[in-house]
C-alpha cells in the first residue's frame, strides 16, 4: 500500500514538473515574442493555469475512488463554488500578507497579485484537491501529529517548502548586481532545496520523493516569485 | 548582594564590549582634527618680510603669482604607470603590452618636443585613497583621513583653510565641471558649476561626456581664472572591467583627445595640472595603502617655460595642530621642533647676511626638506594606517565576550546556579587594571588608554571563559551550545550576514521590517503548530482523538491571531516614515518627515496639527488605560498622582510648544518675544516634568493600594442566589459548601464581636503588576521628551512603538509557559523580536545609519540661542538619534514580566463561557486570583537570574550586530563603500550599542528598585502590625481589573491565614 502511494507520489510530483517545464516551451510556439525574461507576467499566468490543470487531473484520476461517496450533481457543484471561493479567498489573503510584509500598496498591484495567486496554486489548489474545501482538516494537516497518511505528508512539506522558497526569493531583492539573470534569480533554489530535502530526510521518507518534491516546488517558487518581488522592490527604492 | 552581583556583571560585560569597540575603533576610524586657521595675504608666513615678496601687484598675495590662470584637470584614478609609452624601456624583460599602456600619448609628445615646458611626476596619495578624502587631501594640503573631528558634522564641507577658498578670497573666478562631490565639498564657492551625479560605478560616460559637452563653451568664452574639470570615466572604467580591459584603452584615448584638446587652446599666462587623485589595484579597485593605489600621475605644461622655483615653507600647522591634539608623539615632535627652529635660524642668518652663501642655502633647504618629511611620517603615523593588529583585536574581543554572554545565560537557566563566581572576574580584571595603572604611574610611561583598558578585559575576560568552558566542556556537546530554535537561529544569522553587504545595509530599513514580520508570522505558526492557537474543539476531526494540546490554551485563538495582524498591521503603517539613504538616488524620503512649520498650506497644517495632538492624548489614553486595568491607577502613591495630573500637563505642554514651534512666524510683532520665550520655556518644562516624574518613581515605586479595614468584619460571602431544588450533582456540590461557609462566617463574626476588636485585614491591591506597571510607567516619562526631539509627525511612531510593542509582548506571552518555582527563562525569539523591532523602529523614526541623516534640529529644541557644539546639543542630537535603542533597552525587562501579567486573564476567560457555569461553581475559589508578578517575588534567586540571562542575551543579539559590523569594515577595508557604507553604520551600530547596554542595565536596575521597594514595603507592613500587637491578616490581590470594580467584595474571596511574624512571604497563596 504504501509502496504504491510513493510511486503515485512519484509520478505526481514529475509529472507537476512536466507541465511547468511544458508551460516555458508550449506558449512560444502560440505566442509571438514570448520569453520568460521579458514576459515574465504572462509567463507566471500560464504557468499558474497549467499546475492547477495537472493538480486537477491528478485529482481527478488518483483520487476519484476516494470522493466517490456522494456524487449528487448539486453536492458536486456546491463543493466546486466552495473551492473557487477558497482559492479567491486565499490570493486575497496572500496578497494582504505580502501588502504587510511590505510590498508597496498601489503600486505594482498586478505583481504582487500575481505573486499571491502563484503561490495560492502551489499551496492551496493542493490542499482543494487533496483535502476539498474543508478548513478544519487543513488546520489538522498543518499541525504537529496531525498528520495520517503519506499523501497529507506530502502536502504538508511541499506546501510549506513553497512558503520557505518564497521568503528566500525576497533576499536577492536588495542586490544591486544589474545582471539581467537577476530578474530570475535562482539565488533562493539552492538552499531552499537543501532545505526541503533535510526536512523531507528527518521525516524518514523516501529520498526520491523528497528530491523531486524539492526541486518542483522550489526551483519553480523561487524562481517565479523573486521576479515580482524583484519589480516591486526596484520601483519602491529607484523611482 | 544578588541584585548587586547581576548589575555588575552586566556592567562588566558592558566594559568587556566597550573595550573591544575602542580597541577596534582606534585602529580602524582615522580620525583627525579639523582647524579652523585660515591664512591670509595680510599675515606673512614667517617672521620679516618675504624677500620674494612683490606687494603691489594687482592679484598677488605673499608673492607674485606666475601664471594668471589655471586649468587643472584632475582624472579620477589616473594611475602613474597609465601616463607612461607603451613599450616599456628596461632591457632584460620583453616588452609588454597592457591595454592601458601608452594612450595618453600627448604626454610623451609634449615632453619630448618641449621639455623645458612640462614635467611627469609620480604622486603619492597618501590612504584612504578614496576620492573624496583625496580632493580634500589636494584640495587643503594635509593629510586625508575618515573622520574630520570638527564643528560641522551635518555635512562633507570642508571646513579647514583650502586652495578653492583661497582662490575666491582673492578675487579669482573658479569654474568647476565633473564629480558632484566638489558641490558637497565646497558647497556655493564656484562662480559657475556643473555637477554630475557620481553614484552609479557602472556609468562610464555620463559625467565625461557632460564635462566636454561644457568644456569648449566655458574655455572660449574666458569668464574664468581657474578651470577645473574633474573626470570620472577612468575610475568607473577601473570599477567595472579593471584596468586591463580593453574599455579602458578607448576611455585613456578619450582623456587623451580632451588633452590634447586643452593643451592648443592654452594661453601663454596659463598652466595646465593634470592629475589623477589616486591610483588602483589590479582589480580595478581603490581605498587602501597599496603601492599601485598610492601612486597617481601628475602633469604640469604652460607654453611658458617652467622653472624650477624653492618652496616657501611652513611649520605653523604642527604646531597648532600639536597644541589642538595629543595624539601626536612626544619625542618626534620635538625633535622636529629643533629642526625647525635651528633652519629657521640658519634662514634668518642668511636672510641678514645674503651675500656668498650658497652652502648655507644647501643646507638650509636639506633641513626644511627633512623636516617635511619628518611631519609628514608622524602625521601619517598618527592619522592614516590602519592598525590591523588592534582591528583584529578588537573583534576577537567582541566574539569572545558575545560567546561568554551565551555561555553565562545557558548557565544562568540551570537550577543550581550561583552568583558569588560571577563577581570573580569583575574583582580580576579591576586590580589588575589597578596594578597595571599604579605599574605604570610608578615607571612613569604613558600607555594608551584603550590598550589598558583592552588588556583588563582580556585579563578578566579569559580566566573566566575558561572557567565557563570547563564547566560546559565537561558536561554537555558542543551544539548544547546554541540552544536557540533553528528558525530564529536562522534569523538571527541571517542578520548578522546582512552587515557584509552593502545593499543589504543600505536597504536595512526594509530587511529589518522584513526580518521581524517574518519572526512574527513565525510565531503565529508555531503557537498554531503546537495547537496552543485554536482551541481543541474547533481542531477535533473524526480521527482527531489523539492530539490534546500540550499546555492549557491560554489565549483564545482569533486573539493570538488578531495580535499578529495587528503587530503586522503596525509595523508596515510605521514602515511609511521612511527617510531614504543617500546612495539611492531615485528614492523619496516619507514627508511626513519635516516638521509642520516648513508646511505651507494653512488648513492641511492645522489638520495635521490636530491629527498630532490626537496621537499624543491617544498615547496617553492608552497608557493610563492600561494601568487602569492592571489597577495601578487606584494607588495614591507619588508617581501614580503624577501619572494622573503630570502625563496630561506634559501633553498639554508638548501641544503647545508644537503649536508655537510650527506657527512661530505667523505670530503678531508684538508677541514675538512672548512666543520665542514660550518656545524655550516650553520643552524644558516638559523635560523637567519627565524627570521629576522618574525621580519620583525611584523613590517610592510601590504603586500599591493598601487598605487596611479594621473592626469591619469582612462582609458575607457572596451567595450566588439558588433557587429551586437542587438538580444535579453539581448544584449539590456546589450549594452545600457555600451553606457552610456562610455559616462559618457568621459564627466567626459573632465570635469577633465579642472582642473588643476586630482583626486588621489589609489589602493590598496591584501588587500583581507592580514591576511592570513601574516599567511603563518610566518608559512613557521617557518617550515624552523624546517625543519633544523629534518632529511632530514623529509622534504617530511613537504611538505606534507603544503599541507594536504591546502587540508584541502579548503574542510573545501566549507562547510562554509559566513555570512557577522553577528558573524563569526568556526565550530567544522575545529577545531577537525585541532586538530587531528596536533596529526597525530606529529606521521609523526617520533616521539612516549616514552623518547627514541625523536630525540636527534636535540640538535647537529648547535653546534660546544657537549654540555651539556643547555637550548638552550633542546629548540631545544623540537622544533624538537613539531615542528607539534607549526605550527598547529599558523596557526590556517587560519581556521577562509580560507571561506572568497575562496570567490574569486566564481565569476570568474560563470562566466566561455560559456552559461552564455550574464547574466553574464548583471550583475552588482560591485559584480566582492569580499571584500574577508576585511569582518572580516568591522565588528571588530564580528572579535574578532570569534577569541577568535576559540581560546577557539581550547583550548577545546586540553584541553579533556590532561583532558584524565591525567584521564588515575591517574585512572590506578596501570595498569601494567603505567610507560610505560600512564604517557610518559601524559608528551608529557602536553608538547605539552603548546606548542600549547603558539603558539596558537602567531598566534592570529600575525592576530591582521596585524588587526592593516592594521587600521593604513588606517589612514595615509586618512591623507596623507586629508593633500593633494585634492580630492581623493580610489579604493580597492580584488582578486589578476586578479590583476596580468593587473592593470590598473580593476580600472574603482570598484565604487568610494569620500573619505569622517574621516570615515574608506571607502573601502565598496555595496553588
Amino acid at each position: 500500500m504504501k509502496d504504491t502511494d510513493i510511486k503515485r507520489l512519484l509520478y505526481a510530483h514529475l509529472l507537476c514538473i512536466f507541465s511547468i517545464i511544458l508551460s516555458i516551451f508550449i506558449p512560444s510556439f502560440f505566442l509571438e515574442n514570448f520569453s520568460i525574461l521579458e514576459t515574465h507576467l504572462t509567463w507566471l499566468c500560464i504557468c499558474s493555469v497549467f499546475v492547477t490543470a495537472v493538480n486537477l487531473i491528478l485529482y481527478l484520476v488518483v483520487k476519484s475512488n476516494v470522493s466517490s461517496k456522494r456524487s449528487s450533481l448539486s453536492y458536486k457543484v456546491t463543493r466546486f463554488l466552495k473551492c473557487c471561493i477558497y482559492l479567491l479567498m486565499s490570493c486575497f489573503s496572500f496578497h494582504v500578507i505580502f501588502v504587510l510584509y511590505g510590498a508597496p500598496l498601489i503600486e505594482l498591484v498586478l505583481e504582487t497579485f500575481l505573486l499571491a495567486v502563484i503561490l495560492s496554486t502551489f499551496t492551496t489548489v493542493p490542499c482543494l484537491c487533496l483535502l476539498g474545501p474543508n478548513f478544519k482538516a487543513w488546520l489538522r494537516v498543518f499541525s504537529r501529529n496531525g498528520v495520517t497518511s503519506i499523501w497529507e505528508n506530502s502536502l504538508q512539506i511541499t506546501t510549506i517548502s513553497s512558503f520557505i522558497g518564497t521568503w528566500l526569493g525576497a533576499f536577492p531583492i536588495p542586490l544591486d548586481w544589474g545582471r539581467p539573470w537577476q530578474v530570475f534569480k535562482v539565488f533562493g533554489f539552492h538552499m531552499s532545496s537543501i532545505l526541503t530535502f533535510q526536512m523531507a530526510i528527518e521525516r524518514k521518507h523516501n529520498i526520491c520523493r523528497s528530491l523531486c518534491v524539492c526541486t518542483r516546488h522550489c526551483c519553480t517558487n523561487s524562481r517565479i516569485l523573486t521576479t515580482t518581488v524583484q519589480g516591486r522592490f526596484h520601483s519602491h527604492f529607484y523611482t | 548582594m544578588q541584585k548587586i552581583s547581576v548589575l555588575l556583571f552586566l556592567a562588566w560585560i558592558g566594559f568587556l564590549f566597550y573595550a573591544g569597540i575602542a580597541l577596534f575603533t582606534s585602529g580602524f576610524l582615522l580620525t583627525r582634527l579639523e582647524l579652523n586657521n585660515h591664512s591670509s595675504c595680510q599675515e606673512p608666513p614667517g617672521p620679516g618680510s618675504l624677500p620674494w615678496g612683490s606687494r603691489g601687484e594687482p592679484g598677488a598675495c605673499w608673492m607674485a603669482s606666475r601664471f594668471r590662470r589655471l586649468v587643472l584637470v584632475v582624472i579620477d584614478a589616473l594611475r602613474f604607470d597609465f601616463a607612461k609609452p607603451k613599450l616599456s624601456q628596461v632591457s632584460g624583460e620583453p616588452p609588454v603590452s597592457l591595454p592601458f599602456l601608452g594612450k595618453l600619448s600627448s604626454f610623451q609628445k609634449i615632453l619630448e618636443i618641449q621639455p623645458h615646458h612640462a614635467r611627469l611626476y609620480q604622486s603619492k596619495a597618501d590612504p584612504p585613497t578614496t576620492t573624496m578624502q583625496r580632493i580634500k587631501a589636494l584640495t587643503t594640503g594635509s593629510l586625508p583621513t575618515f573622520v574630520d573631528a570638527g564643528s560641522n558634522f551635518a555635512s562633507y564641507a570642508v571646513a579647514e583653510d583650502n586652495l578653492i577658498k583661497q582662490l575666491t578670497n582673492t578675487g579669482r573666478r573658479v569654474v568647476f565641471m565633473g564629480d558632484e562631490t566638489w558641490n558637497d565639498l565646497f558647497p556655493g564657492a564656484f562662480s559657475q558649476a556643473f555637477f554630475f551625479s557620481s553614484f552609479d560605478v557602472r556609468d562610464l560616460h555620463t559625467v565625461d561626456n557632460g564635462i566636454l559637452e561644457h568644456l569648449h563653451p566655458t574655455m572660449d568664452s574666458g569668464e574664468w581664472d581657474v578651470l577645473i574639470f574633474h573626470f570620472l570615466g577612468v575610475d568607473h572604467c577601473g570599477h567595472k572591467h579593471g584596468p586591463h580591459h580593453p574599455e579602458m584603452a578607448k576611455k585613456l584615448s578619450q582623456m587623451d583627445q580632451v588633452i590634447q584638446g586643452l593643451v592648443e587652446r592654452l594661453e601663454n599666462d596659463t598652466l595646465l595640472v593634470v592629475t589623477g587623485d589616486h591610483g588602483m589595484t589590479t582589480s580595478g579597485n581603490h581605498g587602501g595603502d597599496s603601492e599601485l593605489e598610492n601612486s597617481a600621475a601628475l602633469f604640469l605644461y604652460s607654453p611658458t617655460a617652467l622653472f624650477p622655483s624653492a618652496p616657501p615653507e611652513v611649520s605653523r600647522f604642527l604646531r597648532t595642530y600639536s597644541a589642538v591634539a595629543q595624539d601626536l608623539q612626544v619625542k618626534e615632535l620635538h625633535r622636529l621642533q629643533n629642526l625647525f627652529s635651528k633652519a629657521s635660524a640658519d634662514y634668518q642668518q642668511l636672510l641678514q647676511s645674503p651675500q656668498g652663501a650658497e652652502a648655507a642655502l644647501q643646507t638650509v633647504i636639506t633641513e626644511l626638506q627633512q623636516f617635511l618629511r619628518g611631519v609628514r611620517a608622524m602625521c601619517i603615523e598618527s592619522w592614516a594606517r590602519f592598525s590591523l593588529v588592534r582591528m583584529a583585536a578588537g573583534a576577537a574581543l567582541l566574539a569572545a565576550t558575545c560567546f561568554l554572554c551565551l555561555l553565562v545565560s545557558q548557565s544562568a537557566a540551570s537550577p543550581g546556579f550561583y552568583f558569588r563566581p560571577l563577581l570573580i572576574p569583575v574583582v580580576w580584571g579591576l586590580t589588575g587594571a589597578m596594578v597595571c595603572a599604579g605599574l605604570l604611574a610608578a615607571t612613569g610611561l604613558k600607555l594608551d588608554l584603550v590598550v589598558l583598558g583592552a588588556m583588563a578585559a582580556v585579563g578578566s575576560l579569559l580566566p573566566c571563559l575558561w572557567k565557563a568552558w570547563i564547566g560546559w566542556g565537561s558536561k554537555k556537546p558542543l551544539t548544547a551550545l546554541l540552544p536557540m530554535p533553528e528558525p530564529v537561529l536562522l534569523l538571527l544569522l541571517i542578520r548578522f550576514a546582512g552587515f557584509f553587504s552593502d545593499s543589504f545595509v543600505i536597504a536595512e530599513a526594509r530587511a529589518a521590517p522584513f526580518l521581524l514580520v517574518s519572526l512574527v508570522l513565525l510565531l503565529v505558526a508555531q503557537l498554531h503548530w503546537e495547537g496552543k492557537l485554536l482551541p481543541p474543539k474547533l481542531l477535533t476531526g473524526p480521527r482527531f482523538g489523539f492530539l490534546t494540546p500540550t499546555g492549557p490554551s491560554r489565549h483564545n485563538g482569533l486573539h493570538a491571531l488578531g495580535l499578529g495582524g495587528g503587530l503586522l498591521l503596525c509595523i508596515r503603517v510605521s514602515g511609511l516614515f521612511h527617510r531614504c539613504p543617500e546612495e539611492t538616488p531615485a528614492c523619496s524620503s516619507s514627508p511626513w518627515l519635516s516638521p509642520l512649520a516648513s508646511m505651507v498650506g494653512g488648513r492641511a497644517k492645522n489638520l495635521w496639527y490636530g491629527a498630532c495632538v490626537g496621537v499624543l492624548v491617544t498615547l496617553l489614553a492608552v497608557v493610563r488605560l492600561w494601568l487602569r486595568h492592571y489597577g495601578n491607577l487606584k494607588s495614591p502613591e507619588p508617581p501614580v498622582l503624577f501619572v494622573r495630573w503630570g502625563l496630561p500637563l506634559m501633553v498639554l505642554g508638548t501641544a503647545a510648544y508644537w503649536a508655537l514651534a510650527s506657527g512661530a512666524d505667523e505670530a503678531p510683532p508684538r508677541l514675538r518675544a512672548l512666543v520665542a520665550g514660550a518656545l524655550v520655556m516650553l520643552p524644558r518644562a516638559v523635560a523637567g516634568l519627565a524627570a521629576s516624574g522618574l525621580v519620583l518613581l525611584l523613590w517610592r515605586p510601590v504603586t500599591v493600594l493598601v487598605k487596611a479595614s479594621t473592626g469591619a468584619p469582612r462582609t458575607r460571602t457572596i451567595l450566588t442566589p439558588f433557587s429551586g431544588p437542587p438538580t444535579s450533582q453539581a448544584d449539590l456540590d456546589y450549594v452545600v459548601p457555600q451553606i457552610y461557609r456562610h455559616m462559618q462566617e457568621e459564627f466567626r463574626g459573632r465570635l469577633e464581636r465579642t472582642k473588643s476588636q476586630g482583626p486588621l485585614t489589609v489589602a493590598a491591591y496591584q501588587l500583581g503588576s507592580v514591576y511592570s506597571a513601574a516599567m511603563v510607567t518610566a518608559l512613557t516619562f521617557l518617550a515624552f521628551p523624546l517625543l519633544l526631539l523629534h518632529a511632530e509627525r514623529i509622534s504617530f511612531v511613537f504611538l505606534l512603538l507603544f503599541l507594536q510593542s504591546f502587540l508584541l509582548l502579548h503574542l510573545l506571552a501566549a507562547g510562554i509557559p509559566i513555570t512557577t518555582p522553577g528558573p524563569f527563562t526568556v526565550p530567544w525569539q522575545a529577545v531577537s523580536a525585541w532586538a530587531f523591532m528596536a533596529t526597525q523602529t530606529f529606521y521609523s523614526t526617520g533616521h539612516q545609519p549616514v552623518f547627514p541623516a541625523i536630525h540636527w534640529h534636535a540640538a535647537f529644541v529648547g535653546v534660546s540661542e544657537v549654540p555651539g557644539f556643547t555637550w548638552l546639543s550633542a546629548l540631545m542630537v544623540g537622544a533624538n538619534t537613539f531615542a528607539s535603542h534607549l526605550l527598547f533597552a529599558v523596557g526590556c525587562p517587560l519581556l521577562l514580566l509580560w507571561p506572568f501579567l497575562c496570567e490574569s486573564q486566564g481565569p476570568r476567560k474560563r470562566r466566561q463561557p455560559p456552559g461552564n457555569e455550574a464547574e466553574a461553581r464548583v471550583r475552588p475559589e482560591e485559584e480566582e486570583e492569580p499571584l500574577m508578578e508576585m511569582r518572580l517575588r516568591d522565588a528571588p534567586h530564580h528572579f535574578n537570574a532570569a534577569l541577568l540571562q535576559l540581560g546577557l542575551k539581550y547583550l548577545f543579539v546586540l553584541g553579533i550586530q556590532i561583532l558584524a559590523s565591525a567584521l564588515a569594515a575591517s574585512i572590506l577595508r578596501r570595498h569601494l563603500m567603505v567610507w560610505k557604507v560600512f564604517a557610518p553604520k559601524f559608528i551608529f551600530e557602536a553608538i547605539g550599542f552603548i546606548v542600549s547596554s547603558v539603558g539596558l542595565c537602567l531598566g534592570i536596575a529600575l525592576v530591582m528598585r521596585v524588587d526592593g521597594a516592594v521587600s521593604s514595603w513588606f517589612r514595615q507592613l509586618v512591623l507596623s502590625h507586629q508593633r500593633a500587637g494585634e492580630q492581623s491578616s493580610l489579604v493580597y490581590t492580584g488582578a486589578g481589573s476586578s479590583a476596580r470594580e468593587a473592593q470590598p467584595h473580593l476580600l472574603p474571596s482570598c484565604s487568610q491565614e494569620p500573619l505569622a511574624p517574621g516570615t515574608s512571604s506571607f502573601y502565598n497563596l496555595k496553588p
